[in-house]
């Protein structure tokens, strides 16, 4: 599908399948849009041309009802981990459980510290987002996008700014969550390690098109010199260090 | 801050909205003086209303007995029509009973004043009040005084 | 020359685009009522913040209001000798004109910045889009319960608003200026019309209140996700709004008190 911004093509023409119960990563540098893919999938946005197809429902053209039943099989977990503020851990993961089904109150949490227990923060139920340190809320945010069981979980940077330990912990987890709930999962991410270590299999995306895709290990022994920068990190290369600007001696001479 | 509170509080909230509104209604508003009930309706017919209004009151010896229902000219007479409708409890005015035009203060609003009459008989629901007395116009009676004043000279 | 020109144009078209937005943005909450109907408490959490933590300020205010209303009209009424009508000119002026405009104001920039930024942050915070993705419709989970509670709020502020007033009037005119006790309120009762100048007042702080709250929850939903942006758009609530205030009540003065 193709998809702009104003006058800015974001995506030209890109092709991508997400295999099921697999780890799939969208990696890119930054401002490559890759939220912008999230919310195209999740049907927030819709794309000029083309088409996104989840379980065989094309998802532009549901109706505003089916795309909500759609999206209660998608779970989504949002970079700042987008916690509802003004209420508490517990009643954040039983939000959806409170408005989608009509279970009762013990049941809701049941299935609450069930999930909490998953991310290894039942103790953490009674506190407020604001008193949760980043790594946390974020875990917090994951309990909440598997509450309704979903097929389907996005992460959107889920490691961006996490301290090594937060890391380990979230990588850990969306690799078992993967694996014990069979789902299919999308994670987008820069960060080339700690996505490296868990996908099944990656896209690289850069200036609107698909520019490598395989699994890790094909990545890595790839020829191709772009990709060789951006899985190494190597600071010169296809993408150049200086900002196109005249010669120094010029500049100072001048 | 919980739910008991902010339910406590907002309900408190729309009390004080409401009771304020009443207080107003009750004391600050002439709510009370449409209360009343039907009223009979008698005529009346002025050369010049001057000031007075639909709801204008109506009174007898200064007290309230009813309000100006409605006023139209009549085209044929030249004459404006006023109807007062009566509150149905003062119900013994005579047939030759007055009603003239007069202000309230010096400056105040205009309203029509009754004078009972001396007949035997009571005015009814449709029946017109012949003693009429028109408003008195400023400017009409400084031109008379003045006049005079020419007059004596 | 021709520049200035386009950039009016430009500035106009943009304009009127926006409130068109604004308009479209206020029909689909329309569609949602049904669905905030059946959770007051949604509503009630909302009249709190937007009502019960106003009240304050509009006692204070109109307390205040009231009392400088009787003194100015005491000053200018004794030298026609007619310091009895105090009364009348303090509780018309309120009911009719400052009670709903002085609260819409203090409205506007209390409640109404309040939720702006509120909204404006769920925004930046992604809360909104996460509801989406829980298929939750913000509109109806955050957007319209706010609406419906400025919609009861301001009316009720603005009855206190006069009620308060009208008792600072009688503190200054009784006990202060020596004006007789029944004659303050007999006056008020006589000269004051229930329909014209009372429910008139009650019909333009609703007016005011739907307003205010539509120009509030429409510029945090539209905000720019910065700390900029939502200084911009908070600042943009409180002018428009308080300008609606004023201009609407303009409108509704002459189409209400046209013919007195």
């Amino acid at each position: 599908m193709s998809f702009s911004r104003g006058s800015r093509k974001i995506f030209d023409d890109i092709s991508l399948d997400i295999p099921r119960g697999k780890v799939t990563a969208i990696m890119g540098p930054s401002g490559t849009g890759k939220t912008t893919l999230l919310k195209l999938i999740g049907g927030q946005l819709k794309p000029e041309q083309g088409t996104i197809k989840m379980d065989s429902n094309n998802v532009h053209q549901l109706s505003r009802k089916d795309l909500y039943q759609l999206r209660k099989r998608m779970g989504m977990l949002f970079q700042s981990g987008a916690l509802l503020t003004d209420i508490n851990v517990f009643d954040n993961i039983a939000y959806p459980l409170r408005e989608h089904t009509n279970l009762d109150e013990s049941m809701i949490r049941s299935l609450v510290l069930m999930k909490l227990n998953a991310v290894g923060l039942r103790g953490a139920r009674d506190l407020m987002p604001s008193e949760l340190s980043g790594g946390m809320s974020r875990r917090v945010a994951l309990a909440r996008a598997i509450a309704l069981d979903p097929v389907m979980v996005m992460y959107d940077e889920p490691f961006t700014g996490q301290d090594p330990i937060s890391m380990g912990v979230l990588v850990n987890l969306i690799h078992r969550m993967n694996q014990h709930l069979h789902l299919s999962s999308i994670v987008v991410s820069h960060d080339v390690p700690e996505t490296m270590s868990i996908s099944d299999h990656i896209y690289l995306i850069s200036g609107g098109k698909i520019v490598a895709e395989g699994s890790p290990d094909e990545l890595k022994n790839s020829e191709d010199p772009w990709v060789q920068q951006f899985i190494a990190g190597k600071a010169d290369g296809p993408v150049p260090f200086h900002f196109t600007a005249k010669p120094l001696m010029q500049d100072l001479l001048s | 801050m919980n739910t008991k509170f902010i339910e406590t509080t907002v309900g408190v909230f729309v009390v004080l909205g409401f009771a304020a509104f009443f207080m107003l209604a009750m004391n600050v508003s002439n709510l009370i003086t449409y209360e009343s009930s039907e009223g009979y309706q008698v005529h009346a017919r002025f050369d010049n209303i001057g000031g007075l209004k639909v709801r204008s009151p109506v009174a007898v010896g200064g007290v309230r007995i009813g309000k100006v229902a409605a006023i139209a000219y009549d085209n044929e007479a030249y004459e404006a029509v006023v109807t007062l409708e009566i509150e149905p409890k003062y119900n013994k005015f005579p047939t030759d009973t007055s009603a003239g035009i007069l202000t309230a203060g010096l400056l105040g609003e205009q309203y029509v004043g009754l004078e009972p009459g001396a007949e035997e008989e009571y005015l009814k629901s449709g029946d017109e009040i012949t003693v009429t007395q028109s408003a008195i116009v400023l400017e009409e009676i400084i031109g008379q005084f003045l006049y005079s004043q020419a007059d004596e000279k | 020359m021709m520049n200035k020109i386009q950039l009016i144009g430009h500035k106009l078209i943009a304009t009127v685009a926006r409130l068109g937005q604004a308009a479209i943005f206020f029909y689909q909450i329309l569609l949602t009522m049904p669905g905030v109907l059946i959770r007051p408490k949604l509503i009630i959490k909302q009249l709190y913040s937007t009502g019960v933590q106003t009240l304050v300020i509009i006692l204070v205010a109109g307390t205040f209001v009231g009392m400088v209303l009787a003194l100015q009209a005491y000053y200018v009424l004794v030298d026609f000798g007619a310091e009895d009508s105090i009364s009348q000119m303090v509780v018309l002026s309120l009911m009719r004109e400052l009670g709903p405009v002085i609260t819409g104001l203090l409205f506007a920039g209390r409640a109404g910045s309040a939720l702006t930024a509120e909204i404006g942050l769920m925004k930046s915070t992604e809360q909104l889009s996460g509801m989406e993705m829980m298929a939750i419709d913000p509109m109806q989970r955050v957007m319209a319960p706010r609406i419906l509670a400025g919609f009861l709020a301001m009316p009720i502020l603005t009855a206190i608003f006069i009620a308060v007033g009208v008792l600072g009037g009688y503190l200054v005119a009784v006990h202060g200026v020596g004006i007789y006790e029944g004659v303050y309120w007999s006056l008020a009762q006589t000269k004051v019309d229930f329909y014209t100048d009372l429910m008139n007042g009650m019909i333009k702080s609703i007016v005011f209140g739907l307003v205010i709250v539509w120009i509030a929850v429409f510029e945090g939903h539209d905000s720019v996700p910065t700390s900029e942006g939502l200084g911009q758009a908070t600042t943009r609530t409180v002018v428009h709004g308080s300008l609606a205030v004023l201009g609407l009540d303009f409108l509704l003065t002459a189409l209400m008190f046209g013919d007195i």
